[in-house]
């Protein structure tokens, strides 16, 4: 079981409190699109992804965003078990999606990076620190399920 | 493969930035060693504490070194050649970690620039630090 400090857990009630949802989570794919471009293969039926401003200004990827972000908040409201919570999430990524997990590690890294720009000096050091542990709780529960 | 229009944003970024080296590198520095607590591993032999002058010291060499090799990015085996060597027989530092270094450099450049830290800026600098680093990498087998 994840261990949580006081402090990681307000850390990361507060961001996800603070936040733009939608506009980080279409930020952070579009990102990934664009820093990572491989990880289109996987965005086939999205259209125009033939470069950034197409990326940043497509209708699905922004949907797609949204889809991501309430995925992040189901793990939010369960902290304590986001293992269990992603069960299903997991398999669906490994048997109908055939994501690479490696792939996850991307799109954290990208959250990251939007949420700092949004939140600036108020994203520290140690609540960077905090996310990203939260994070790496979400992606390795993603890839559990995976054989 | 930095296309000329990226190099030319980083060599620029770089430029604005290197009057604030020490802030930028240090902070870096703390966020990487936050984050990833195995770094700190390498600097049991400085003051890593916040605002410490060794930090601020060390993240400025940092900075100033990437801000350099952004100068003339196709020279950048050339520049790099005594930090490779330093990098290879002395500091003998994992590669894995300069990714770590790497990211942290990048939310500490989201944290400062905000908005203006564009998606296409984003992509140019990851890749920028990428070649850096693999090329600080090279001598080492």
């Amino acid at each position: 079981m994840v261990e949580w400090t006081d402090f990681e857990r307000a850390t990361i009630k507060d961001i996800f409190s603070k936040i733009d949802a939608g506009a980080v989570g279409a930020a952070a794919i579009s990102r990934c699109l664009i820093v990572y471009p491989w990880t289109q293969r996987y965005f086939g039926s999205f259209g125009n992804l033939y470069n950034a401003a197409a990326i940043t200004s497509n209708p699905k990827v922004a949907a797609h965003g949204k889809v991501v972000m309430s995925g992040l908040e189901a793990a939010v409201k369960n902290m304590d078990d986001i293992k269990n919570t992603y069960k299903d999430l997991s398999v669906l990524h490994s048997e109908k999606l055939h994501v690479d997990p490696d792939n996850f590690k991307l799109l954290a890294d990208c959250l990251s990076i939007v949420v700092a720009a949004q939140l600036g000096s108020a994203f520290t050091g140690d609540v960077q620190a905090a996310f990203q542990k939260f994070l790496a709780v979400v992606v390795s529960s993603l890839g559990r399920q995976y054989h | 493969m930095l296309s000329k229009k990226e190099k030319g944003l980083i060599k620029e970024i770089w430029e604005r930035l290197s009057p604030v080296a020490e802030d930028i590198g240090s902070e870096a520095l703390l966020r990487m060693f936050a984050s990833y607590p195995g770094t700190k591993t390498y600097f049991s032999h400085l003051d890593i504490s916040p605002g410490s002058s060794h930090l601020h010291s060390h993240g400025k060499k940092i900075v100033l070194a990437i801000a350099e090799g952004a100068k003339d990015i196709s020279q950048l085996t050339v520049t790099l050649a005594p930090l490779q060597t330093l990098h290879a027989y002395q500091l003998r530092i994992d590669p894995t970690n300069f990714k770590l270094l790497s990211h942290c450099m990048l939310v500490t450049l989201a944290c400062y620039l905000g908005e203006e830290f564009t998606p296409v800026a984003h992509a140019a600098m990851d890749k920028y630090l990428s070649a850096f680093a693999a090329v600080l990498a090279e001598k080492y087998r």
